[in-house]
């Protein structure tokens, strides 16, 4: 059923009113980031009041949050994960060293730049950043997705070639197992 | 024209236990909230994860068997609600009871899990397999007492319709509760086990079995299982309702006596940690099975 724009418009602005308050996150703890998950969701912060809730596999999920170093053998995982989750989806790095390295920057296992593999739409700086700093990048997400930015799945998909050029240079024995995405 | 009257009902009668489910939802995430201290969700927070669930661009696949699972579930909950006598006088719901009809639901309940397990079979995710076996065992443990508490029901009053027993409350003037009260002892503790939550929430275990039968389902899948888990709760409270407390002469009446019975579940649900599956098959096997064989002598005694 095709609608004509001005139903299209409303549609739109409840689909986004739903979609930032109702962000089903899937915490990836790789590094110490993962720490700050549960003080974010329990009595004292409690993420749960803005919709923010823990999803249990990536299909269920919409965030991704990357909490801290990703190593290269992580990696091949992280991409596998976001791969699999359905969209529209949206990648949050997590402390400084999912931004630049952060005190890994020098490491010869460890990936530097996150948005270099997957779109990343929020980074949250600090080392960890605490609860507060995390809720303010969900409140960050929750502005870019009102103003209908938060466009990673188009924006892999447009320069997948990159992408995968780039995920190709770190992980070097490149088997991916078949699935559908 | 009755025949519209019919669809019309039918339709009415699905938005009611799809808004009521939900609402229950939200008020038992709230409640959650408010006993671990913290401010929780608000209420239509479920709605408002039902219509993003709904507005998910990509919708994968794994074959036939999996995109039926959770219309299985719908169907199921579906066709039981319309068995359920919503009020005692009908009007604008309508009822598609028949003699015997109470045999019927219990074949129908277990009709929609048969179908997800089907469906998450087909997934290929070993999770799914887990939380399937893990759900057939606890099935095994709860409809024993289930099924001993209408049976001693149908004996005492010999009928086998759900309309009979409501007519049965109205002639006497009590309630089966106080008329029959171990069975209706042995259906509360049985009814723990149907709705799933906390302690015999082993199906969908989050932390163990990443969500069981559903961590293959995304999206539109989630959307039809979220949403048909809400008319199903309605569809055992409101069967609750008919059968121990007299029904409900008005939709105030109904949501009053539901919630009330939903909050048994649920507040022995948040003081609990989680069973394992041998440890629930036990609970259920013991008092519960206990007070539906005193259910049964009593009826027989009481004939």
């Amino acid at each position: 059923m095709q609608n004509d724009s001005r139903s299209q418009k409303i549609v739109d602005i409840i689909q986004a009113y739903a979609r930032r308050h109702s962000l089903w996150i899937l915490a990836y703890g790789t590094g110490c980031g993962a720490i700050e998950i549960p003080s974010t969701m329990t009595s004292r912060y409690d993420a749960e009041r803005l919709g923010v809730r823990g999803a249990a596999t990536p299909r269920q999920a919409d965030v991704l949050l990357i909490t801290g170093y990703l190593t290269v053998k992580t990696l091949k995982r992280v991409i596998r994960v976001y791969e699999q989750m359905q969209s529209p989806k949206y990648v949050i790095g997590f402390g400084s060293c999912a931004i630049n390295g952060g005190m890994y920057w020098d490491s010869y296992n460890t990936i530097k730049m996150l948005d270099q593999y997957i779109p990343v739409d929020v980074y949250i700086s600090g080392c960890m950043p605490r609860p507060e700093a995390v809720l303010s990048g969900f409140g960050k997400l929750q502005d870019l997705i009102k103003a209908g930015v938060a466009d990673g799945p188009k924006r892999y998909e447009e320069n997948f070639d990159w992408y995968r050029a780039n995920q190709k240079k770190i992980i070097k024995n490149w088997n991916f197992a078949d699935y559908n995405w | 024209m009755e025949i519209l009257q019919y669809i019309f009902g039918g339709i009415i009668t699905f938005l009611l236990a799809f808004v009521v489910g939900m609402t229950f939802g939200g008020t038992r995430r709230k409640i959650i909230a408010r006993i671990q201290n913290r401010y929780g969700p608000p209420i239509y927070q479920n709605f408002i994860d039902a219509f993003k669930l709904f507005s998910k661009t990509s919708a994968v696949h794994h074959g036939a068997m999996h995109y039926m699972g959770p219309a299985f579930l719908m169907v199921s909950s579906v066709v039981s609600l319309m068995f359920i006598p919503i009020l005692r006088d009908g009007g604008w719901f309508p009822n598609l009871n028949f003699h015997g009809d109470l045999i019927f639901l219990l074949y129908m309940m277990v009709f929609g899990s048969l179908g997800m397990a089907l469906g998450a079979g087909q997934t290929g995710n070993p999770n799914s397999a887990i939380g399937v076996t893990r759900g057939l065992a606890q099935m095994v443990g709860y409809e024993i007492p289930w099924i001993m508490a209408l049976v001693a029901m149908m004996i005492q009053f010999h009928t086998t319709s759900i309309t009979g027993l409501m007519d049965v409350q109205l002639q006497s003037g009590t309630w089966n509760l106080f008329a029959s009260p171990f069975a209706f002892v042995a259906a509360i503790l049985a009814s723990l086990g149907m709705f799933r939550y906390a302690p015999f929430n082993i199906v969908g275990a989050p932390a163990e079995l990443a969500s069981g039968p559903a961590s293959e389902n995304g999206g539109k899948y989630l959307f039809t299982m979220m949403s048909s888990h809400s008319v199903f709760a309605f569809v055992k409270l409101t069967l609750f309702a008919d059968l121990f407390l007299g029904g409900a002469g008005n939709l105030v009446e109904l949501l009053i006596k539901t919630f009330l019975l939903y909050m048994i579940p649920v507040l022995y649900g948040v003081v609990n940690p989680r069973y394992r599956t041998e440890q629930a098959v036990r609970w259920f096997w013991g008092w519960p099975t206990v007070f539906g064989i005193i259910a049964i002598a009593y009826a027989v005694w009481s004939t």
